[in-house]
């Protein structure tokens, strides 16, 4: 439990929940970001760009924290090589798209909206990640 | 275009949350993932918190007819929980997430710190959503609710 960061990710998570709260209330739409991809993919309807607003928005509001504290990219450790980075995101991409949701639309959105399909498919793939972690690093050692 | 302001602006909120909670890096949320190891709670924290923020606003919204800058709410409509698209396709995402521990969120928004391994793990969400198009949906006998599509 050492790394255990309560603080900060009381404020981080406030402040996500801030951001689905202002785009539910003012846009009436749901801030999940796999739904968001999937929906500037073609056949891209015409209220598409919106997605790509946000999508900037989340690389500027990242980028202004790396700014303001001055935090270098080895804040950033990757236990997976490249080729399991590129299977595991080929795998984020296929089963967001297909199970309709990831952690922000099915976690925080769907869970918020106690919708009875996000919390299946919430309880779904944390039991799924951490059935990997567990192989990885207590049976197979990396 | 307000709706896109708005869209830029929650952005920049989400993305300021996922770096200032460290959601940003893969060690940090398998540290979550790794329940039988060092488990680090912080991202059922950062779950919860905005969980409880946005139940109040669907409480909030769901009194109102109407969002403040559109014609109506579009929250997706099904009910199926017995789904094996819901539950295969997160299942395959889940294994993704332990693997590299980014999630398509935290994936783009740290495409801020400029890491190639960032920029390949992208690269590969998109072309696997993409690819994930042409699965056809007509095999699973499942009544979709609504074309509103997919939530995440």
């Amino acid at each position: 439990m050492e790394d255990f960061t309560p603080i900060s990710a009381l404020i981080g998570g406030g402040l996500i929940g801030l951001s689905s709260a202002f785009l539910l209330m003012l846009s009436g739409r749901v801030a999940g970001v796999s739904g968001m991809i999937t929906g500037l993919l073609p056949p891209a309807k015409g209220d598409a760009a919106w997605r790509l607003w946000f999508l900037g928005g989340l690389i500027v509001g990242t980028g202004l924290y790396r700014v303001s504290t001055g935090d270098g990219v080895e804040t950033l450790v990757f236990d997976a090589t490249m080729p399991m980075i590129v299977i595991g995101g080929l795998m984020t991409g296929v089963g967001t798209r297909v199970g309709g949701g990831c952690t922000s639309g099915h976690g925080v959105c769907g869970i918020g909206r106690a919708s009875p399909r996000s919390i299946v498919a919430t309880l779904t793939f944390i039991a799924a990640g951490a059935a990997v972690v567990y192989v990885n690093r207590h049976v197979l050692g990396v | 275009m307000v709706r896109n302001m708005i869209g830029f602006g929650t952005g920049i909120l989400f993305g300021l949350g996922l770096a200032v909670s460290h959601m940003v890096d893969p060690g940090k949320v398998l540290g979550f993932l790794d329940f039988f190891g060092e488990w680090d709670p912080s991202l059922l924290i950062v779950m919860g918190v905005a969980v409880a923020v946005t139940f109040v606003a669907y409480r909030m919204a769901k009194g109102r007819s109407a969002p403040v800058f559109a014609e109506l709410f579009q929250w997706p409509t099904k009910t199926a929980i017995m789904d094996p698209r819901l539950i295969g396709g997160s299942a395959v995402f889940g294994a993704g997430w332990g693997i590299v521990g980014y999630c398509p969120g935290p994936g783009i928004s740290s495409l801020a710190y400029f890491a190639p391994q960032t920029a390949v793990f992208v690269i590969a969400v998109v072309a696997g959503s993409a690819a994930a198009g042409f699965i056809p949906k007509a095999r699973i006998p499942v009544v979709s609710g609504a074309a509103a599509g997919s939530s995440g």
